[in-house]
């Protein structure tokens, strides 16, 4: 295994010194690319065949594709498409119908490819491959031409801002390797890649059966120049889909092993941070500097995109899941109303003024389409009014949020301008969202002095049971699209919490509430407490040691979010294992 | 060069020391820190991608439409750390926004590496969920060591979970088969536990490498009230972003080693010094050849065959299971580096050894359907 390409490679090989070797490969990088093609323009077999090629088969995987191959004739050749087979169903049909991922590496690189189909019924699976790729291979029937289907494959890749496009114009063997035939290919498709916000474009002549400028160089393209498809693939830029400017910091949780710990975990969605750094806390705009960036492997000086760390600020700054760190003079754009574009890829379709979730980085907020303003038609690039929105549609629209999101527009942040939209009754993923613009929020409107966003409910009963309930009822109500927090007495008295000035508890769950988001507090003595509550919620165990939340009655004082709060509460129910009848 | 941009190799943890020490891991071979010695161990500098023909300079590029161009840090990070960043982040997502996660630990070098990322995820926090073994009772004597050992010295919430009524019926994997064995003492048995506990979230240690059938597994793998995987009802993933939401009684199983290979995992196992169960390493053991696999003969349950008398060979396990069901190869690597060299040069899978495979093509998938990974 491996042997083929590593023999004639530069870098060391596993047989030579297994150490080299291995030192070797680790430092190699990644590259993911997406690759997609119509139905028998002969994607599986280029797949194969670089899975092959470079050695990054299995002999047992290669005996059984050659078994397989055989029994269609005595001498048939190896079918390259059976070593990127996949599910039952799909192969009784003989058709590919979902996104499967391959590996394979070479000397010089690591690479993840997104295997879609390319069929017009499947554009929701080629948006998933590519929305993680930094190369689009397209396959092209050389005997076909460009037909609606490469367009709409380009456009695609180019509306998710996969930087680096790459043409291959496959089964050049069925046209003699014509280059007249390559030629026009080439200018037919440049014409129509010229609307398009590709940094690149590479054409390649290849024949994926008998591999011509696959791997290596066609004797039979003399008048090819370029890099041939794996070439090509080991030597572009790997980074540049990220946003390595625009420091992020989408917040996913709170570690917090101890009352003098308090880290904030995340992933550095884009640009980078040192230690000293100011930041900014949204959506409260509270300034504080990074007192520290933690990791298990030692603390760092600096962190950039994408790595996971956690971080420490200089001030207790109460922020948690679903706020953001921020790079002062660069910050996104704090919104509710948004034009994006949407891919639908539910069967039901879209339900302009119903209520989605919105996933945003880490965050989930309600979110209604107000407006469609049109579908995008990939064949033309303009835009058609249109009536209904049905799977794999593209559409712009306008979209309202219950809550400000922190975005970037897409093409220069996909990490920030990338959003989903989640049905909140079934919970399918019904949309991929992409941030064209997006409206600043008036923040002095935003601030609701009266409350109407925000909530304190106090979560009474037993300790134990109050203060899990607590805690997860602040995760339902995040999932829920709320701004939740888990205001939690650590001690086993609410002294724990008092401050010379009177109660911490009553403080914080002030500013959450005035941050419009929704405190839920537990303390040992609730009833002693001077907590100005909207709800109280009782909680306790039953026998099997279910958590029960019962919320209080409603009252005619309730705001909206009271509502929703207690709505939310009631189902969330959940089971502790700590409690399982033996 | 700031040091997270790539592996350095701390001291061995204290973390089943005698392992170490006995020279097992093969981890003392040699000084490791020295970028002059390893110098393709850091970052990828953009010069060492060389290339007949490469990526066209700028002016030959058709480029086209407008684009902002970004600057590029000239440090990258390496496929593992991007790998391994990708992981933390989904072990976080999850265990933020489900209520009760769990990580099935199988006590293998895939599970090693998960929990080892768990631990990277929540420092300097505790596991923020319990880790859960399926134990068919049929686990070689040195997994249940390991098993036992690891969860003591981290102060890991363990639960061991048994199919007690198979147990007491006495199903094995000699008088049942392989097939109904796996069925009521691994598949039934893990759905059990996850419907006692009332576990919404299950970490697992799959990789989609391992079979062809997994190449278009999510990440987050939905599973209905019955915990049905429907290949038809899985929710699209897109960028990072992972919907979370199930109804009571739903559940996902989350993989946070998707999008590594067998490779990634044994060169993260060196480098990360991660210990794994000594059965990986080639030793003499007794085993029986059957059917042209060599099986173990680990406890007294074994059931010999007409003619058939234990014999000492060197070998080792690419993959752990119930030990009658799980075949050795022979070998002499007793280092990771050897391990490496045996397998890229052999270029066998990793399934090879897992008799329970051995059926029907597609059986992996029909498994999944099951409930079974
Ligand atoms: N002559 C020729 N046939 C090809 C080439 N590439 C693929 N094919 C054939 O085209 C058919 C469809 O190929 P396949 O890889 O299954 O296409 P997919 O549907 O795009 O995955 C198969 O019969 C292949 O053998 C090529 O470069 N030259």
């Amino acid at each position: 295994m491996f042997a083929r390409l590593h023999h004639d490679a530069p870098g060391p090989t596993p047989s030579r010194d297994i150490e080299t070797f291995l030192r070797h490969y680790e430092g190699q990088e990644l590259l993911r690319f997406v690759a997609v093609g119509s139905v028998d323009d002969g994607k599986s077999t280029l797949i194969g065949r670089l899975l092959h090629d470079t050695g990054s088969v299995y002999r047992d995987q290669i005996e059984a594709v050659r078994r397989a191959s055989a029994r269609r004739g005595v001498d048939a050749p190896l079918d390259y498409a059976l070593f990127t087979d996949g599910l039952r169903a799909e192969r009784e049909q003989g058709i590919t119908i979902d996104v499967a991922y391959r590996y394979f590496f070479t000397a010089r690189r690591k690479f993840i490819v997104a295997d879609t189909p390319g069929h017009v019924q499947y554009t929701r699976n080629m948006v998933t491959g590519a929305s993680t790729a930094n190369v689009a291979v397209i396959l092209i029937d050389a005997r076909h031409g460009v037909l609606e289907q490469s367009r709409r494959h380009a456009a695609i890749a180019s509306l998710l801002r996969t930087p680096h496009l790459v043409v291959c114009i496959n089964k050049m063997d069925l046209v003699d390797f014509d280059p007249d035939v390559f030629g026009s290919i080439r200018t037919a498709f440049a014409e129509f890649a010229r609307g398009l916000a590709f940094h690149d474009v590479t054409y390649i002549p290849v024949s994926a059966l008998a591999g011509d400028n696959v791997i290596e160089r066609s004797p039979r393209t003399p008048w090819y120049e370029g890099p041939t498809l794996l070439e090509f693939l080991e030597t572009v830029p790997v980074l540049d889909h990220r946003n390595h400017r625009d420091f992020r910091f989408p917040i996913q949780t709170v570690i917090r092993p101890h009352l003098d710990y308090r880290g904030l975990a995340g992933t550095v969605a884009s640009g980078a941070v040192r230690v000293g750094d100011e930041v900014v806390v949204l959506p409260s705009g509270r300034r504080t500097k990074v007192a520290s960036i933690d990791t298990f492997d030692g603390a760092l000086e600096m962190a950039r995109t994408p790595q996971s760390i956690t971080v420490r600020l200089a001030d207790e700054i109460d922020a948690s899941r679903g706020e953001m760190l921020v790079a002062p003079d660069r910050p996104p754009t704090v919104a509710r109303t948004l034009d994006a574009h949407l891919v639908w890829m539910d069967d039901a379709p879209l339900e302009p003024g119903r209520a989605y979730l919105l996933k945003h980085t880490t965050a989930t907020v309600r979110a209604k389409v107000t407006d469609v303003h049109g579908k995008t038609d990939l064949f033309s690039l303009g835009c058609v009014a249109t009536d209904e929105v049905g799977p794999n549609d593209i559409v712009r629209v306008r979209i309202e949020a219950a809550r400000p999101i922190f975005c970037d527009p897409y093409a220069t942040n996909r990490a920030t301008g990338a959003f989903i939209l989640i049905d909140p009754v079934n919970h399918h993923t019904v949309a991929a969202g992409m941030v064209e613009r997006a409206f600043p929020v008036d923040m002095a409107r935003e601030a609701a002095p009266d409350g109407r966003t925000g909530a304190t409910v106090l979560v009474r009963g037993p300790y134990d049971a109050a203060m899990d309930a607590a805690e997860r009822g602040a995760r339902h109500l995040r999932n829920a699209g709320l701004l939740a927090v888990a205001v939690v007495a650590p001690g086993s008295t609410s002294r724990a919490l008092e401050t010379p000035e009177g109660s911490a508890v009553e403080e914080i769950a002030r500013a959450v509430r005035e941050a419009g988001g929704v405190a839920l507090v537990a303390i040992p003595d609730a009833d002693a407490c001077r907590v100005d509550a909207d709800l109280v919620v009782d909680a306790d165990r039953d026998a099997d040691g279910r958590l029960r939340l019962r919320p209080g009655a409603p009252r005619s004082q309730d705001t909206p979010v009271v509502e929703r709060v207690r709505a939310a509460l009631r189902s969330a129910t959940t089971f502790d294992p700590s409690r399982v009848p033996e | 060069m700031p040091r997270n941009m790539r592996f350095t190799r701390p001291d061995p943890p204290v973390l089943l020391q005698d392992q170490w020490n006995n020279g097992i891991h093969g981890f003392d071979e040699g000084p490791c820190d020295d970028p002059r010695i390893h110098p393709a161990r850091l970052t990828v500098a953009p010069a060492t991608v060389k290339s007949k023909a490469p990526y066209p300079p700028a002016e030959e590029r058709a480029t086209v439409g407008t684009r902002m161009d970004l600057p590029v840090p000239s440090e990258r990070l390496t496929h593992l750390r991007l790998l391994e960043a990708e992981s933390i982040h989904v072990l976080r997502e999850a265990t933020a926004e489900f209520d009760r996660p769990v990580m099935l630990y199988s006590i293998g070098k895939d599970s090693a590496v998960m929990a080892h990322l768990a631990r990277k995820a929540f420092f300097p926090g505790k596991l923020p969920f319990p880790l859960l073994h399926v134990d068919t009772t049929w686990k070689f004597r040195d997994m249940y060591a390991f098993r036992d050992r690891f969860a003591r010295e981290h102060g890991i919430d363990l639960i061991v979970h048994r199919n007690e009524d198979g147990v007491r019926k006495g199903v094995n994997p000699f008088d049942y088969g392989s097939q109904v064995y796996t069925t009521i003492m691994k598949t039934e048995a893990l759905l059990e536990a996850l419907t006692i506990h009332g576990f919404d979230c299950a970490f697992g240690g799959a990789r989609r490498d391992e079979e062809r059938s997994r190449a278009k597994e999510r990440i987050y793998s939905f599973r209905d009230a019955h915990h049905q995987w429907d290949p038809k009802n899985q929710r699209p993933e897109l960028w990072n972003l992972y919907n979370g939401h199930v109804r009571p009684g739903e559940s996902v199983r989350v993989f946070p080693l998707s999008n590594w290979t067998e490779l990634d995992v044994w060169l993260y196992i060196w480098l990360e010094h991660i210990p794994v169960v000594p059965l990986y390493f080639a030793a003499e053991r007794p085993v029986v050849e059957r059917d042209g696999t060599l099986i173990m003969v680990d406890d007294d349950r074994f059931r010999l065959r007409e003619g058939e008398t234990p014999r000492l060979e060197r070998v080792r396990f690419r993959t752990l299971g119930c030990y009658p069901l799980t075949g050795a190869v022979r070998s002499t690597a007793t280092t990771v580096p050897q391990i490496l060299r045996e397998m890229l040069e052999g270029g066998e899978s990793e399934r090879q050894g897992r008799l329970i495979d051995f059926d029907t093509d597609g059986s992996m998938e029909l498994k999944k359907r099951e409930g079974y990974f």
